[in-house]
């Protein structure tokens, strides 16, 4: 069909746009920014299939992030798996754990969902703290293999981060526009509703829940050969947890879209910013502008651009 | 006498200590116009909530079609063909009236083929409602009635064997409510079985074949709606509250 | 052991701002610990540059943060309730509150720990062959104190019974002749002024860092939803119950798995409660 073949090119041009910047070898700083606001994209893409779409809040966004990355670390110290091993592993086990809180709270009301996700990240930072073999708490040093395509490692692992943004927007679109979508908007309007119109929502939440954890896994694997030295503070970054909801919130949580533009625009900022403000100075701001979205433009910039356009 | 379309056998529901529903039993046959009434409190919303799915039971069976759905899950329920509409409607306030009804077409009525056939379904039950001018409108921009018709529309979508109507009347005007009632009508039938759960009298009396009377979770009398209005049983929960 | 007993007293008082705003209000105050902490630091403040007692603080500053509560509320209610949106968006606001507040404190304080100086920390009495620090035991009367007071405040009195009322039926409160959003706004407010004892009484017990109050997240919750939600005589069993079983499993394992305690109590006891959209 004429539209997902567009797609399909679309994305490939991204991707070939992605390898093509990294063959130049532009100022590193753009590659190791570039892979950071990347990254990002992966990250509020992900948040939103499940807050988004669902309207189920993730507050343990570093939770995820952190057991794809030390899946990673655990895997490089195991058996020096390649770089798509760690990926596909890292997606894996992050899903799994999406899987389980879920199992466990999705037949509750969403708060119950939420407040668990909340704690998670800290017991399973504390969990992490206390495993010696890949690091505790004074973390865990990691080599880099040798011989990386474009010359530099953190260049490679740009280009690898675009080929996920590719594909992490490209499945969030998928189930957008698909049925499942649309049971997830139903149940993210009225979930008793849905559910006595033939909308399975356990179910639909469950699948949610699992895309979000695997594609924020998979977002941590690159992680630890892109810092070379991973520890539970940094992977655990509380700036994870806001920033995950804070791009989509800024952005527009109603499609894939909203967390694209959430996710460069503050990105970006924040790259910019670190130059000149100190981080907490960073999150505090990111924390006001989150609450002034929240309050005062819920529907993010695609929402305010569809307002202005008078729909 | 045709076999039940839906038992209830010994229904019971409790809230902590409050028991809204005490084993009350009631079997309704296919095709019927069959009306739940009772005062305040006693247990009509608890015991759809419990036929549909909404509710797990404390104790009782439920059967349709001679299955039992005690159970099945709720979405499942509806699938098979038990459809209710809410009291205080429940649209899906970010989609369009239109798509309101795709998603139980897609989901219930298992139309998940070809999306130009789900929109030309649900422009037709509109019409059948009177709603095909609002289908591109968001719930927010309706009527009172508008979304009560809304609320029938999308239980109509799902291809219901069983309608349970709950309150679809109440605060309407006295034209509104004829309206809704000859959808009801029509849709009986149809061949759709419907119950009916009513404050406004006129409506239950003219619409229902035989009426059960519920007061304070317990099934106090059955009947045709002449028997029902003259029976003292019935006169007394109503008055005595 | 024991510790664990006093340390549950400690946490009901930590909880009981919970217990009410979440348990009774239905309002999931995700940033209650920040305001706990919050709490912390001004006793610290008071107490550095005024050599004031915390716990004295913290009962000064009732009022402050009672009002801070109120306005917090409002906020939420003209943001979110009044629209009937609280859920997505209500919790991403406290979230949002939780994070300021925690990262302000970050800013102003840095990241090193702070504590408090009283005469009595540091001494112990001898208890039945037992040492008992006063550094647990001020702080588990005073939480005991505090329960008590808001098992009174609820039953007794007229705004107590009032919000014990909102939260079961909002008909009825108007029959009494009470404003609901009153109601709630009194409740939020006596929530967040518990929370400024229960600061005092945390520094009192170890020193704190403004990330301290996520550790707090996962028991608040766990008492609450353990002890029925709402129930404040719930809220005590449940913290003693959480009490002992962290110094437990602090003694057999080590102090570092004592928030899985509170995380694996929560997890149980939402597996428990009764399941379903409506179930509450």
């Amino acid at each position: 069909m004429a539209r997902s073949t567009r797609t399909l090119l679309v994305g490939l041009a991204v991707v070939g746009a992605g390898i093509l910047l990294a063959a130049l070898r532009v100022n590193p700083y753009v590659y190791f920014a570039g892979y950071v606001i990347l990254q990002y994209v992966v990250i509020a893409t992900a948040w939103n299939i499940l807050g988004g779409y669902a309207g189920y809040v993730n507050f343990g966004t570093p939770a995820f992030f952190a057991l794809g990355a030390y899946t990673a670390v655990f895997l490089i110290q195991s058996t020096r798996a390649p770089l798509p091993v760690l990926i596909l592993a890292g997606g894996l086990v992050s899903g799994l754990l999406g899987l389980g809180i879920g199992y466990l709270t999705l037949r509750l009301r969403g708060v119950f969902f939420s407040i668990a996700t909340l704690a998670l990240s800290i017991v399973l930072q504390t969990m992490i703290i206390n495993w010696e073999y890949v690091g505790g708490s004074r973390g865990l040093s990691v080599i880099r293999p040798s011989g990386p395509p474009f010359g530099s490692y953190v260049t490679f692992l740009f280009a690898v981060m675009v080929l996920l943004s590719v594909v992490a927007v490209t499945v969030a679109r998928f189930i957008e526009r698909s049925w499942v979508g649309r049971g997830l908007a139903a149940l993210r309007d009225n979930e008793e509703a849905a559910e006595c119109m033939g909308v399975p929502t356990l179910r639909l939440k469950l699948f949610a829940t699992t895309v979000s954890g695997v594609l924020l896994g998979v977002a941590g694997a690159p992680f630890p050969y892109y810092v070379t030295f991973v520890e539970p503070t940094s992977a655990f970054n509380l700036d994870y947890a806001v920033n995950a909801l804070a791009m989509p919130m800024i952005g527009g949580t109603t499609s894939w879209v909203g967390p694209v533009i959430g996710a460069v625009l503050l990105g970006t900022a924040q790259q910019l910013a670190t130059v000149t403000i100190s981080s907490e100075m960073n999150l505090f701001i990111v924390g006001v502008v989150l609450v002034a979205f929240v309050v005062l433009a819920p529907e993010g910039i695609v929402g305010l651009v569809r307002r202005v356009r008078g729909r | 006498m045709a076999p039940a379309l839906l038992e209830v056998d010994g229904l019971t529901k409790r809230f902590g200590g409050f028991t809204a529903l005490n084993g009350v039993s009631l079997d309704v046959t296919p095709g019927e116009r069959f009306g739940l009434i009772g005062p305040n409190g006693s247990g009509k919303t608890t015991l759809i909530n419990c036929v549909s799915g909404a509710l797990p039971a404390d104790g009782g069976r439920i059967r349709f079609e001679g299955r039992d759905i005690t159970a099945v899950p709720a979405h499942r329920r509806t699938r098979l063909g038990i459809v209710r509409s809410f009291q205080i409607p429940k649209p899906f306030t970010s989609m369009t009236v239109a798509q309101n009804l795709a998603i139980p077409l897609e989901y219930a009525a298992g139309a998940r083929s070809d999306g130009a056939d789900v929109a030309a379904e649900a422009m037709e039950i509109l019409r059948t409602i009177g709603l095909e001018s609002k289908a591109h409108t968001r719930p927010a921009g309706l009527t009172q009635i508008e979304m009560r018709k809304l609320e029938l529309a999308r239980a109509m979508a799902a291809k219901p064997k069983l309608l349970i109507s709950d309150e679809a009347m109440a605060g309407l005007s006295s034209a509104e409510i004829d309206d809704i009632l000859a959808i009801l009508f029509r849709l009986n039938e149809r061949g759709i079985t419907i119950i009916m759960i009513e404050h406004i009298m006129r409506a239950v009396m003219r619409f229902s074949e035989r009426i059960v009377v519920l007061d304070a979770g317990e099934r106090i009398a059955e009947g045709t709606p002449d028997a029902i209005v003259r029976n003292p049983v019935v006169e007394k929960a109503y008055l005595g509250e | 052991m024991v510790a664990g007993l006093l340390l549950g007293g400690f946490y009901a008082a930590v909880s009981l701002g919970v217990s009410l705003i979440f348990g009774l209000l239905d309002i999931a105050n995700i940033a209650q610990p920040a305001f706990v902490i919050l709490g912390s630091y001004a006793a610290y403040v008071m107490n550095r540059s005024f050599g004031l007692d915390a716990i004295l603080t913290g009962l000064l500053f009732t009022p402050v943060f009672y009002v801070l509560g109120a306005v917090v509320y409002r906020l939420y209610y003209e943001s979110f309730e009044r629209r009937g949106e609280e859920s997505l968006r209500g919790l991403v606001f406290f979230f949002g509150v939780l994070f300021i507040i925690e990262v302000s404190l970050s800013l102003k304080y840095g990241v090193d720990y702070r504590l408090v100086e009283a005469a009595y920390i540091g001494k112990s009495i001898d208890l039945g062959g037992v040492g008992i620090a006063f550094r647990l035991l001020v702080p588990c009367l005073v939480g005991l104190a505090m329960t008590l007071a808001l098992h009174l405040f609820l039953s007794r009195t007229f705004y107590g019974r009032a919000v014990m009322a909102v939260s079961q039926d909002r008909l009825a409160l108007r029959l009494m002749g009470a404003d609901p959003v009153r109601i709630k706004t009194i409740a939020f407010g006596v929530g967040i002024a518990a929370a400024s004892l229960a600061g005092a009484l945390l520094i009192t017990i170890a020193p704190v860092v403004p990330s301290t109050d996520r550790d707090y997240i996962g028991r608040m919750f766990a008492i609450t939803v353990l002890g029925g939600m709402g129930s404040i005589a719930g809220t005590l069993v449940a913290a003693v119950i959480l009490g002992v079983a962290e110094s437990l499993m602090s003694t057999f394992f080590g102090p570092s798995w004592s928030l899985a305690v509170s995380f694996g109590i929560l997890l149980v006891a939402l597996a428990v409660r009764p399941a379903g959209l409506l179930g509450r």
